[in-house]
């Protein structure tokens, strides 16, 4: 792998009697896109406004291409961009004239500002609109322009807190789009979301964090092997419920979820379980079966296991 | 900061090209919205209607004189004190939509944003009341001390704007809210009719005239009727402001930058939400 750019250690924040961060680690690989992945109060934002220099760690401390967030952060916000949870522009001027703004601020001449608001708005699918005041964009265009907005002076890192809560799917896709190519142009990526696709789709490796501490690390695959494979059983008789769940215990070592009226799923622990056996147990059973599938869990169900929101039947 | 700080004179140079790339925001703004700037002005337009031509009628200008002469540089101050609310709304809502986190976050001059704000609203300022003053002349007020005095009194106004104006940044990060911001816009009705803006403070009770003989609005007004020759200016018995009212406009804009600008600046700079 290569060097990390992002480092965090030990990073504790509290405001008042809240504890944020509880010794949250972090390192993000060059040129990789991180998700960060946690339920709204883990701590997500905290993380990226103390990376982002918005805000000073109570302990621990966090390095961004070898530069302290908090004694260097002059060198820290020369190689990052942020995108937040809503689009920080002046809704009042034009897209173009935002760009050429944020140009000016990130100390481009005049001429190289006005060069890369155009560059930034053709290539991102803004050019039409470029003229228009931002006030009368949609929310996708917003937040699209929110985006390549931290993109003008090419950062190093590029921080998203969720950059696509409250987007409709179309929307979403154009981010993740977007997203996409800046990945492929070597940009180092850590984002936020609550969204599991997303972070599933467009994240080579995953941080999940709860109660400000990271609970666990892996690729998106790593950790949906974590938990298992996932067994989901669809039943001809929902009066079968008890003795097929009885059935499933007696495999998994643990309970079933009930996913509906007639249906079950259920987490079993490390492979080397077939189809053929588990019909068969079913069978024995007397369970008559209408499905029968073996699969991969989803990030939602890794998710859910990590932060502890039980599921059991009722 | 450490050794990575680059020379003073560098930092002065951005935080003033900075400041200026914040100011042509506000004229960018501006240009895309004229319309706010007629809205802004809404107000004071209907003042000059409805006390020039309702109330004044029952309005006794102390000393004699005509009562909308008396009025004018009531409402250039009243105009001039509304930079606190511009400056605080401007504030607080680049703070609640994130525009700045995102200046925080860029390697830009940090003092840039409050310098370039309260710069950009001096300049709108004037540009207010250079509307107020066509208003004026249209309703019979004009200046009779000659050029140097008139020029004298808009310098004034632009000196306690700008103080005033940094009033706005403090009170605006402070609340970092928009729809608050907005709803403190009306306590500049009391902050600039409890004044000698509209009437003579003589009549008020002694508590309530004692507030207004010291309110900064009063002292600009007493000062401009007094450099501009309007009638009202008053004479003999009064308070200490009104009796020397330049002095006192400059003494607050001195005070009101003391207090303010150390303020707004640590506000700004407070990291750590």
């Amino acid at each position: 792998m290569a060097d990390p750019i992002v480092i965090a250690e030990g990073l504790h924040k509290s405001f008042g009697d809240t504890q944020a961060l509880r010794g949250l680690d972090l390192s993000v690989p060059k040129g990789t896109v991180c998700g960060v992945l946690g339920p709204n109060g883990a701590g997500k934002t905290t993380v990226v406004r103390i990376l982002a220099t918005l805000s000073d760690p109570d302990a621990g401390y966090a390095r961004i291409a070898g530069y302290d967030v908090v004694r260097e952060a002059g060198q820290v916000r020369a190689r990052i961009g942020l995108a937040g949870q809503y689009a920080a522009v002046d809704e009042k001027l034009t897209g173009r004239g935002n760009l050429r703004m944020f140009g000016r601020l990130y100390h481009l001449s005049r001429r190289e500002a006005h060069r890369r608001a155009d560059e930034l708005l053709d290539r991102f699918g803004l050019m039409e609109a470029a003229d228009r005041q931002v006030a009368g964009y949609s929310g996708g265009m917003r937040r699209r322009l929110d985006l390549i907005t931290s993109l003008i002076l090419r950062p190093e890192v590029l921080f998203l807190d969720e950059p696509t809560t409250g987007l409709d799917p179309r929307s979403r896709g154009e981010i993740w789009d977007s997203l996409r190519e800046l990945v492929a142009d070597g940009t180092t990526v850590l984002l936020t979301t609550q969204y599991l696709d997303e972070a599933d789709q467009l994240a080579d490796d995953i941080a999940v964090i709860d109660h400000g501490q990271v609970i666990a690390t892996g690729t998106p695959d790593e950790l949906k092997a974590t938990i298992g494979d996932r067994l989901d059983v669809v039943l001809e008789d929902p009066a079968a419920l008890g003795p097929a769940a009885t059935t499933l215990n007696a495999l998994a070592g643990t309970d079933p979820t009930k996913t509906g009226a007639d249906q079950l799923s259920v987490a079993l622990p490390g492979g080397g379980f077939r189809l053929a056996d588990i019909v068969r147990e079913l069978d024995r059973a007397g369970v008559a079966a209408a499905d029968v599938r073996l699969r991969r869990p989803t990030l939602d169900e890794v998710f859910l296991r990590l932060t502890d929101r039980k599921e059991t039947v009722r | 900061m450490t050794a990575l700080t680059p020379p003073l004179g560098h930092r002065l140079r951005w935080t003033f090209a900075d400041g200026l790339t914040l100011v042509g925001r506000e004229l960018g703004r501006l240009r895309q919205n004229p319309g706010e700037l007629v809205a802004a002005l809404i107000f004071p337009v209907i003042m000059v209607v409805l006390f020039g031509y309702v109330f004044g009628s029952a309005i006794q200008v102390p000393g004699g004189g005509d009562y909308r002469e008396y009025l004018m540089p009531g409402l250039f101050s009243m105009v001039t004190f509304s930079a606190v609310m511009a400056v605080m709304t401007r504030m607080a809502t680049d703070a609640s939509r994130g525009v700045m986190d995102r200046f925080r976050s860029m390697p830009m001059a940090r003092l840039a944003v409050p310098f370039g704000q309260t710069g950009a609203d001096s300049l709108v300022g004037l540009l207010m009341l250079a509307i107020m003053v066509g208003a004026g002349l249209l309703v019979g007020w004009q200046p009779h001390h000659g050029l140097i005095p008139t020029a004298q009194a808009f310098l004034l106004m632009i000196v306690l704007r700008y103080a005033l104006s940094w009033v706005g940044v403090y009170v605006g990060l402070a609340v970092k809210n928009e729809q608050v911001a907005d709803a403190m816009v009306p306590l500049f009705l009391p902050f600039t009719m409890l004044s000698n803006a509209f009437v003579p403070t003589g009549g008020m009770p002694g508590w309530l005239r004692f507030l207004a003989d010291w309110n900064p609005v009063s002292a600009l007004t007493a000062a401009t009727r007094e450099l501009f020759g309007n009638p009202g200016v008053t004479s003999g018995d009064v308070a200490w402001p009104l009796a020397h009212p330049v002095t006192v406009v400059l003494l607050w804009s001195a005070a009101l930058l003391l207090v303010f600008v150390p303020l707004s600046l640590r506000a700004y700079k407070r990291r750590g939400r």
